[in-house]
């Protein structure tokens, strides 16, 4: 009896781990990118529109407006292929042909990074320079990568979420006269809206975070872009942090550990509201 | 008679643009569905095609230098911190796992405090777990394997964590009911009948964490480093592969082994997705 009550405690102390994990996490993050924030003081630190860590310049909003660039970029891209790419394998693609494209879509998922980066680099890159212009190495190039990794993340959670429909919904559809095509795109589809919506947020969430990929194909310039600036250069908030970390020194240092804060900060916004969507369709199921 | 002829023609005339609708809406999603497919199918073949011919016996070379940059010291460093880290995150993944499947009653507020950080875990980029071990685990261990180690077990450990838990929840009842009617106790029911069970799915789970870092570059920069020897201890520092990748990438000096260390990250990913799909199969036929 002693020993089931040892391994209790063992197992409890083991799901702890990731409770201690986020918390330290928080702690060391904050503890670290506080002072950074306050030398620099908040406000021209988030709305700074230059970074020059020589000349003691530290504003990060160029970054911020970066990764918000790129992101918005792949969702246009990713979101629409996805949902199509989603409703395909949930009701039109034929069974033959199912397990091959499913196992792509799930290998696609499992392809790190860098080899994203790297076919962005030697691919991508090059393509925009040659036929829509500029350097190639752009917002418009990131969002493109971009979009393409987070295809897996938004075709599966919409397949899921088309499927869960019930169907009753496509059947009364199709009694009442309507197509196949236009019960699914009509009925089944919005019915499936908060789901696939719980997918986009989850989308936004690895676009944001994506760090190796960009910095291979999004040029890397810490300076204010406009949007209509596609063909230009940009540095994500994760970018800057990964290239100069190397050599960053002292306030340089601290305030690459603060746009980690911010970083952080975002990506918690980001899961806080999909939980809160993703309740919202379990208690419409 | 007159008007129901009529009739009858707007209504072909309605069924037929109903025909046109619809197969344009098929045509634009069958477009989508093969648009992902062939960046997929692109992306491997161009990979493959550009990188095997480089492949060259010398890459496989035991030393590392500028002359012959070397993969298999990143190779041997990849293995090592895979290992390290599926030793430190099996345990604690799957004893959470327990604790929220055969022990936790619905009343304990823990219970949705720690899904509640799991999920968080889980959505958390790879560059700010990286800053958290340069900060955290670095203190204590310097730039070392076992810092990556520690860095990639945190992020790992919500994947082994819901697999182990969907599998322990899909083992039947009966089994654990079965159990205790012949008299065994909680724990030898969990280690001899439950655990067993879900194993399979278990096992699943971290085949997935292991493509997970193998694949981590963001993460591993700053706390495993980059030095390019393979390790020997657990205290120094090495690349792995996804890293040694970033970095020839980075340089451009040297594209073509970049392409073959792309193709052996590809060749090692899709053999790993290969074996979790025959898991995941495997399971369904039962």
């Amino acid at each position: 009896m002693v020993k089931e009550k040892i391994m209790k405690a063992v197992f409890f102390a083991t799901a702890c781990i990731s409770i201690l994990a986020v918390g330290l996490i928080c702690i060391f993050l904050f503890a670290n990118g506080m002072p950074g924030i306050r030398e620099i003081g908040l406000f021209k630190f988030l709305f700074g529109t230059t970074w020059r860590p020589g000349n003691g310049d530290y504003g990060i909003l160029p970054m911020i407006l970066g990764s918000l660039y790129v992101t918005a970029g792949a969702i246009i891209i990713g979101v629409p292929i996805g949902i199509l790419t989603a409703a395909f394998l949930a009701r039109f693609c034929p069974a033959r042909w199912y397990p091959m494209i499913k196992t792509g879509v799930e290998l696609m998922a499992g392809i790190p990074s860098v080899v994203y980066g790297f076919f962005g680099l030697v691919v991508l890159v090059p393509f925009v320079r040659n036929t829509i212009g500029g350097k190639g190495y752009s917002i418009l190039t990131a969002s493109i990568l971009l979009g393409i990794m987070i295809l897996p993340t938004i075709v599966n959670v919409s397949e899921s979420a088309i499927r869960a429909v019930p169907k009753s919904y496509y059947e009364g559809s199709l009694a009442l006269g309507a197509t196949h095509e236009r019960s699914v795109y009509r009925m089944v589809l919005p019915a499936a809206k908060s789901g696939i919506f719980a997918g986009v947020i989850l989308g936004i969430g690895r676009a944001i975070g994506e760090t190796m990929a960009v910095i291979m194909v999004a040029g890397n310039q810490p300076v204010m872009r406009a949007p209509n600036e596609l063909l230009k250069g940009v540095c994500t908030l994760t970018a800057n942090i990964v290239i100069e970390m190397g050599y960053a020194q002292d306030l340089h240092r601290k305030a690459l550990i603060a746009t980690g804060v911010v970083l952080f900060v975002f990506i918690l916004i980001i899961n806080i509201s999909f939980s809160l969507v993703k309740r919202k369709v379990v208690s419409e199921s | 008679m007159t008007t129901v002829a009529c009739d009858e023609k707007s209504y072909e005339k309605i069924i037929a643009r109903n025909m046109i609708k619809a197969h344009i809406l098929r045509a634009i999603t069958i477009v989508a569905a093969v648009l992902t497919t062939l960046v997929l199918g692109f992306l491997v073949v161009y990979i493959l095609v550009k990188g095997v011919p480089h492949l060259t016996p010398e890459l496989f070379f035991w030393e590392y230098d500028s002359e012959n940059v070397s993969m298999l010291p990143a190779l041997i460093n990849t293995l090592e911190i895979t290992f390290l880290t599926l030793l430190l995150a099996i345990p604690c993944g799957i004893g959470a796992a327990i604790y929220l499947v055969e022990y936790a009653n619905t009343k304990n507020c823990f219970i949705p405090v720690i899904r509640m950080t799991a999920e968080t875990l889980t959505g958390i980029p790879s560059i700010v777990y990286g800053l958290f071990g340069m900060l955290f685990f670095n203190q204590f261990f310097g730039v070392s394997i076992l810092s990556g180690a520690l860095t990639l077990a945190i992020m790992v450990l919500p994947v082994i964590m819901r697999t182990t838990e969907e599998a322990l929840v899909a083992v039947p009842k009966k089994y654990r009911e079965g159990s205790f009617g012949l008299g065994a106790g909680k724990l030898r029911t969990i280690f001899c009948i439950v655990l067993p069970a879900a194993l399979p799915g278990i096992f699943s789970g971290i085949v997935l964490s292991i493509g997970r870092i193998v694949g981590e570059t963001a993460a591993l920069i700053y706390t495993a480093g980059t030095v390019t020897k393979a390790s020997n201890s657990l205290f120094n520092s090495g690349r792995t592969l996804a890293v040694h990748m970033y970095l020839l990438s980075k340089e451009g000096l040297n594209t073509d082994q970049a392409y073959a260390t792309a193709v052996v990250l590809l060749v090692l990913v899709i053999v790993i997705n290969f074996i979790a799909g025959r898991i995941v199969k495997g399971r369904q036929n039962d």
